[in-house]
């Protein structure tokens, strides 16, 4: 498979993505530039966690306006599966590309540890060859994270089925005191209505070897092969039917 | 050019210094080259009290590859590669803006790591503060953690291990000392000499404004109660973006080739990295001031050759390589300028408008005269070294006391503030082991590990053994994780050199130090001198930090301190005696700051190391924790709290019982091992001489301390975990 890894400036997990789909996974991947205009030739585009143009007027904000992201939003829209980590997601989010938006952590600060996430729905690319209410352990490193849509999005995102992780204990409970920044119903992940666009906050990259503690967010890139391989092979249903 | 009408003091200079100047030059300097001599000699760029001295320090090693003298130390790693490491000093401005003072003293120590070449791969940080409870000393600490936290995280290295003590004697001078490590491979050892005349000169990165002026100058004071308001002009301001931009750029650069020499710019700006690139690389160097690219307008040449603003580093390049330099910089948004050529004969010449308002002998700028101050012992010091009787303490409370001072507490809340998982090394977390480990991908299965150490209250108390105390804690807690030390840098904080008394510590505290790298056979690859952190209090508590690297075979073997498995044993690894002179305890519990420290015997010290080290090797430690601040008993306790996992122990005996508990000793360390694997660690131990105690078992949800020999209730700690856990974790509810 070849995986697509925008580098904005300040992308800061652009080389730790690389070194996980490359040298752990095996994949080819393609370092896109922000001012790249195409993606052409890749199956999958991640974009990184980081302080992207050093998140300066608000997380992802200005990233979210680069000129990559006319071809990430048009790779999208062809149903390409796209994952956003952390930075990634919040420009998503301030692409309009994923639906909710980000304020600071509720303790105000950056908080850079280990949590568990429950998953919530197997319909994406990235999460299709996992288990309803599986539960991964993932660490995260953020101080915007805290998730919020307003009531009636958050009814409608809940209702489509578009919440994809929330953040649990180990048992996989989801308990308030699990939410390490304030997310709105333990809010760690949402996808688009089609599902083949997802945004999380923990960082799957960090946890793809044992050695660093946990090798559960690899899950996360082998589905994403998987799901490729099975569209490669013209056997894939829509992510969702219509309801 | 006009005879100088500014006085020497007014730029921080002596009478005797400015004839040294008038010597050097064979004329009067103008006001604007005297305004350049004030900060390339003031103490802070010109080392002039502590060069004679810190050439005691041994540098001497096979894996050398760049001492001091550079931007950095350089120390070979095998396969190619090797390590730059550096510590230093942003004390004074974090003490009037914490959050920037604290950003850019990160900032500064990523681009001298750039500065040789190496990708920046970690920082390491050592912090100390006056006492939490006073709002003053709560918000300095808040402030500098958030400012590391806002440049570390943004530019993508993570912060894996560090310090954060707090005493009386910081709460005028509060420490904030920054270490960053990176990897380079041999060939592209980048150097700051420059060469071949015509060989165009660059600025790039950040423009250059107003900001930070005089910064070095500033460092080179005393601070008084006004200069929180008074002296925010001289704190530069980071831009973490910018500082990310120049890392890759330069990275890039550097690989494409044609880069001669390059050189952060930091204190002094455009004059230090002007003329120590020339002086190192005896050359000469033209500068033109129209070139340099300006935040704002209407800069006076002296605020243009003097700013400290950020992110910036002068090159010399090939004439061809030029252009392509620049096309790198720009792909990331930076600028990149010529602004002069290297010339031969060694002159620093700047022009305006095309005429020269500065020529001079780059070393006369460079090189700082050198002092020899006056050097008194303290004549309190022999006086402290009585110990006054020690009242008796319900044991189970001191302890509690001990685990939630900030120098014992873990410092969740700062490393959780700190990205410290960045860049995919990190196998031990901060806090977590007694140092971090970094796994090496490019050298399979190697790791490093980093860690730093220093104690102010020891090193008060005698200079000499405290420094020596510090180097051998920072090697007990290598071999902890099961690495070999490869080098340290240090970071040597104290008050005025001026005074007699703080410049008989400094020196008897760089002795010590070098005395310790000797016995070991550990270099100093560099290093920082903070002089002048006084304050209307004093002098700063004198407090030389230390931080080692070390090098593991095979990172997966590594260790960490908490209890792992239930049904353990507990084992004390060492055979020195406890004692409360110049203690934690008696120093945290009954306000006694008294006792002359132990000293190391590095032959034993060594030995002891080594076991542990080879234990950890061999996989048969669960858990390995020097015994520092505390003593056993708080050794114990904090591997039961990072474990998660109680205990039940006994102390070997002492005349009292918080002797036994609390007393320290230099190289004793709490290790747990499963039952199984005791015989084997006894004969190892046994064939280097090592003594080991068997202390007792892990398990259960409390934790229970007895003393040999003492059997009253009262002498015994038995608490449940979830109150040690508590009071270890007090500073998450304080910061």
């Amino acid at each position: 498979m070849r995986f697509g890894i925008v580098i904005f400036p300040a992308s800061n997990c652009d080389r730790d993505c690389v070194h996980v789909l490359r040298t752990v996974l095996g994949h080819d991947v393609e370092e896109v530039w922000h001012e790249a205009g195409s993606l052409d030739g890749v199956d999958a585009v991640v974009l990184p966690g980081g302080f992207a143009y050093g998140d300066y007027l608000r997380a992802g904000a200005v990233a979210a306006r680069a000129p990559v992201m006319t071809a990430v939003r048009a790779f999208a829209r062809a149903g390409g599966p796209v994952l956003g980590v952390c930075n990634g997601f919040q420009i998503l989010l301030e692409a309009g590309l994923l639906p909710g938006a980000m304020l600071r952590n509720d303790v105000l600060r950056f908080r850079c540890t280990t949590v568990h996430v429950r998953v919530e729905s197997t319909q994406t690319p990235f999460t299709r060859s996992l288990r309803d209410g599986q539960v991964l352990r993932m660490p995260i490193a953020h101080g915007e994270g805290n998730y919020f849509a307003p009531g009636a999005m958050l009814a409608a995102i809940e209702e489509a089925g578009q919440v994809v992780f929330r953040y649990c204990d180990a048992q996989g409970r989801v308990l308030p005191d699990a939410n390490p920044n304030g997310s709105i119903r333990n809010v760690a992940g949402v996808c688009n209505p089609a599902g083949n666009v997802v945004g999380l906050m923990p960082h799957p990259e960090r946890a793809s070897e044992e050695l660093l503690g946990s090798d559960d967010g690899r899950l996360l890139f082998e589905s994403a092969v998987m799901w490729l391989e099975t569209r490669k092979r013209s056997l894939v249903t829509p992510l969702r039917g219509s309801r | 050019m006009t005879t100088a009408t500014l006085a020497p003091e007014s730029v921080g200079l002596t009478r005797e210094e400015y004839e040294e100047i008038r010597r050097r030059l064979g004329r009067d300097p103008s006001p604007l080259e005297l305004r350049m001599f004030g900060v390339m000699w003031s103490e802070h760029c010109g080392y002039k009290h502590s060069k004679l001295t810190l050439q005691l320090l041994p540098t001497d090693n096979p894996r050398l590859l760049q001492g001091p003298g550079e931007n950095a130390g350089v120390l070979d790693i095998g396969g190619g590669w090797a390590v730059a490491f550096k510590m230093e000093s942003h004390n004074h401005p974090s003490a009037v803006d914490p959050f920037n003072g604290a950003a850019t003293g990160v900032g500064g120590i990523i681009r001298d790591i750039l500065a040789m070449g190496a990708r920046p791969i970690a920082l390491v940080d050592s912090l100390r503060f006056g006492p939490l409870h006073d709002p003053k000393s709560r918000r300095q600490a808040a402030g500098v953690i958030a400012g590391i936290a806002a440049y570390g995280n943004c530019v993508g290295i993570p912060t894996v291990a560090g310090e954060l003590v707090t005493d009386p004697g910081y709460r005028g001078t509060p420490l904030v000392n920054v270490a960053c490590i990176g990897l380079v491979q041999h060939g592209e050892v980048a150097r700051s000499r420059a060469a071949g005349p015509g060989n165009p000169v660059m600025l790039v990165g950040a423009r250059t404004g107003r900001d930070g002026i005089g910064g070095a100058a500033f460092a080179s004071e005393e601070l008084d109660t006004a200069s929180e308001r008074e002296d925010r002009a001289s704190v530069q301001i980071g831009d973490p973006f910018a500082g990310k931009l120049l890392i890759e750029a330069t990275v890039d650069a550097l690989r494409a080739g044609g880069v001669v020499a390059v050189q952060d710019l930091g204190a002094a700006g455009l004059t230090c990295a002007s003329s120590e690139m020339a002086a190192r690389g005896g050359v000469g160097m033209r500068l033109e001031l129209e070139r340099v690219p300006l935040r704002e307008e209407e800069m006076r040449p002296d605020e243009i050759l003097l700013s400290e603003s950020q992110e910036r580093m002068l090159l010399v390049v090939m004439p061809e390589a030029a252009d392509r330099v620049a096309s790198i910089y720009r792909r990331w948004g930076l600028g990149a300028d010529v602004v002069g050529e290297v010339i031969d004969g060694p002159l620093l010449t700047v022009h305006r408008a095309g005429a020269p308002i500065v020529s001079l002998p780059p070393y006369a700028l460079a090189e700082a005269p050198v002092h020899r101050p006056a050097a008194r012992e303290p004549d309190t010091l022999r006086a402290r070294w009585a110990m006054p009787e020690v009242p008796q303490t319900d044991p189970a409370q001191a302890l509690l006391a001990l685990l939630a001072a900030p120098a014992v507490a873990v410092k969740r809340v700062a490393f959780e503030q700190y990205d410290h998982m960045v860049q995919v090394r990190t196998v031990v977390a901060p806090g977590a082991g007694d140092a971090a480990v970094l796994r090496l991908p490019e050298l399979p299965p190697k790791g490093l590990a980093l860690v730093c150490d220093g104690d102010g209250r020891l090193t008060s108390l005698d200079p000499y053994r405290g420094a020596r105390r510090a180097v051998a804690e920072a090697a007990a807690n290598l071999a902890c994780v099961g690495a070999t030390p490869l080098g340290l840098t240090d970071c040597l904080n104290f008050g005025s050199p001026e005074n007699p008394e703080v410049f008989w510590t400094f020196r008897q505290a760089v002795t010590g130090i070098a005395d310790a790298c000797r016995a070991m056979k550990i270099p100093v690859v560099g290093g920082n001198v903070s002089f002048y952190n006084e304050s209307p209090d004093g002098p700063v508590l004198p407090t030389p930090v230390i931080t080692m690297v070390g090098l593991l075979e095979d990172v997966a073997s590594t260790c960490g301190a908490g209890f792992r498995r239930a049904d353990d044993m507990i084992v004390l690894a060492g055979g020195t005696d406890p004692d409360l002179a110049a203690s934690f305890y008696v120093s945290a519990v009954h306000g006694m700051h008294a006792g002359r420290p132990a000293d190391v015997d590095f032959d034993a010290h060594q030995r002891l190391l080594a076991v542990v080290r080879d234990a950890v090797a061999r996989g048969w430690l669960s858990s390995a924790h020097d015994c520092s601040e505390g003593g056993a008993a708080v050794a114990v306790a904090e591997c039961a709290a990072l474990g998660g996992l109680g205990a039940d122990v006994m102390l070997p005996g002492a005349p009292r019982a918080d002797i036994a508990l609390f007393g320290e000793a230099p190289s004793r360390f709490v290790l747990s091992l499963p039952e199984h694997r005791v015989r084997d660690f006894q004969a190892l131990a046994a064939s280097r001489s090592v003594p080991l105690t068997i202390l007792g078992r892990t398990g259960g949800d409390r934790l229970r301390i007895a003393v040999e020999g003492q059997r009253e209730p009262a002498s015994t700690i038995d608490l449940p975990l979830i109150e040690i856990a508590k009071a270890y974790d007090t500073l998450s509810i304080i910061l």
